[in-house]
């Protein structure tokens, strides 16, 4: 798009896109540490890392959030300026809602007893949060090029992800039927997926935000389909 | 360019609030100052007691079409229009148009406020006076009822008798609104009505707006996208006498559909 007339306006705008994928890339990174979590539990200091990760995440929202309120109250964006900096405030929400998701996983994973059967329910539940840690990156992606086709496809990989959950679901399930003793440590497991899971909500959110900042049309709880068809269009 | 919109109706289909049916049809409109251009083939539709903005920059027509709805345009020679413009179905370019009467259902409210040297009471009567025969108490009941409707009423009922010039600029303009209501027009255009005042007048003067628009059709043409963006229901934009898209306000704003009013409207304009 041409620059502005005024280009301090466009050195704001640039400043909370380059502020999104800076945050985008931290909680990516959380993401991974967590993972790492999941994986080998004795990871040195990890888990602390994690946290501090949540904190600064938070900080970075708030930051953004009042540049965009600086944004809208000194320069009154319009189409799709203003449509970028709502998608903003919403990308930076859902970011922040990973964060704490992602804070959870870690410190629940690392809390979980050193159980030889919880270990092996950790393999599903790390799977899944590889399928989590390519939405984001995905979502991200999308966002950074304005990309609005990986929209439906996100939708498709979130289906792949609450089927995955309601899988882990029932193993636990049986698992937990079979044996009430391993209830405690099952339901741990149960929410840390559900927090993956959760992730890859937030990473569906930040899809159709981008939709909604390039084409102008609200595409949250339409399917992929929908979108697909959206996104074709002129 | 023009042959992608042949006439440009505001998309509200999926609105509660339907269109009005239109006060004034533009239909084809060319206007030419002398061998100047400045307007080329407009159609649209200005939607009965709604707000039309028209905004576009400098130069871009939007003021000569304003001049047009009023045939104010007549008044200096040189200046033609061409094609039609129907105020309630009948065309009012046509040459046996009776251009008082035309001004008396279409009036005018300009960008600086112009009272008459005369006392704020004869500001508003004086217009009344020229197409209706009332008695004093009737024209004093009209002053009053057009002040009031000019959210000007309780500012000034006690020094009617003092001179229009003396007020203040935001009450000089809004005397001028009173003045144009007073002879109870059908429509009324506003060419920048805020440029000349302050922000607490022009914020008076878009209230203004908004409650004459249960009684009025109105048009007014800005500068201030901001206010197009409050005031109005339906917007156009023109550029280089053309223009290039026109729609419900708030769709206008949030998702235009031409790239070219984008552009405009988020400050891109070269």
């Amino acid at each position: 798009m041409t620059e502005h007339t005024i280009k301090q306006f466009d050195a704001d705008l640039e400043a909370i896109r380059t502020g999104v994928l800076t945050m985008g890339g931290l909680v990516e990174a959380q993401l991974a540490r967590a993972i790492g979590v999941l994986e080998n539990d004795a990871a040195e200091g990890l888990v602390d890392r994690v946290g501090a990760d949540e904190r600064q995440i938070n900080q970075m929202q708030i930051q953004i959030d009042q540049q965009c309120a600086q944004i809208i109250a000194r320069r009154q964006p319009a189409a799709g300026d203003l449509r970028m900096v709502l998608t903003i405030v919403k990308i930076t929400n859902d970011l922040e809602r990973i964060g704490d998701e992602v804070k959870k996983v870690a410190y629940k994973a690392s809390a979980s007893p050193d159980d030889k059967l919880v270990r092996v329910r950790f393999y599903d539940v790390v799977r899944a949060a590889g399928l989590a840690q390519r939405m984001l990156r995905m979502a991200l992606d999308a966002f950074a090029r304005l990309d609005v086709a990986a929209a439906a496809e996100i939708v498709d990989s979130d289906d792949e992800l609450d089927a995955a959950f309601g899988g882990i679901l029932r193993q636990l399930i049986s698992y937990m039927m079979e044996d009430p003793r391993t209830i405690s440590a099952s339901l741990e497991i149960v929410f840390i997926a559900r927090s993956i899971e959760r992730i890859g909500d937030h990473a569906k959110n930040i899809a159709e935000a981008v939709v909604q900042a390039v084409r102008g049309t609200d595409v949250r709880h339409a399917t992929a389909a929908e979108i697909r068809a959206e996104v074709a269009g002129p | 360019m023009n042959a992608e919109i042949p006439i440009a109706r505001p998309a509200v289909a999926h609105r509660d609030d339907a269109p009005a049916a239109p006060k004034m049809s533009i239909r084809h409109l060319d206007f030419h100052y002398g061998a100047f251009h400045a307007l080329k083939d407009v159609s649209l539709d200005v939607g009965e007691k709604r707000v039309t903005a028209f905004i576009g920059p400098s130069g871009c027509g939007k003021s000569t079409l304003l001049r047009v709805l009023n045939r104010m345009y007549s008044l200096y020679p040189g200046q033609r229009a061409s094609g039609e413009v129907l105020l309630n179905g009948s065309d009012i370019l046509g040459p046996d148009v009776d251009l008082n009467l035309l001004r008396a259902k279409v009036g005018m409210v300009f960008q600086k406020p112009t009272p008459f040297p005369m006392s704020i009471r004869d500001n508003v009567a004086f217009g009344v006076s020229l197409y209706e025969r009332l008695t004093a108490r009737e024209m004093d009941e009209r002053v009053e009822w057009a002040l009031t409707k000019a959210a000007l009423w309780n500012e000034v009922k006690d020094k009617l008798g003092q001179s229009g010039t003396a007020l203040s600029g935001g009450q000089q303009q809004r005397l001028c609104i009173a003045r144009a209501v007073a002879v109870q027009p059908e429509v009324v255009l506003f060419d920048e009505p805020t440029s000349a005042l302050d922000p607490i007048s022009t914020a008076k003067v878009e209230e203004l707006i908004a409650e004459l628009k249960s009684d009025y059709t109105i048009a007014i043409v800005t500068h201030n996208m901001q206010q197009a963006a409050r005031v109005s229901d339906c917007t156009a934009y023109m550029y280089l006498g053309e223009l290039i898209e026109f729609g419900e306000t708030d769709e206008l704003f949030l998702r235009p559909r031409r790239r070219e009013t984008e552009d405009y409207i988020t400050g891109r304009f070269g």
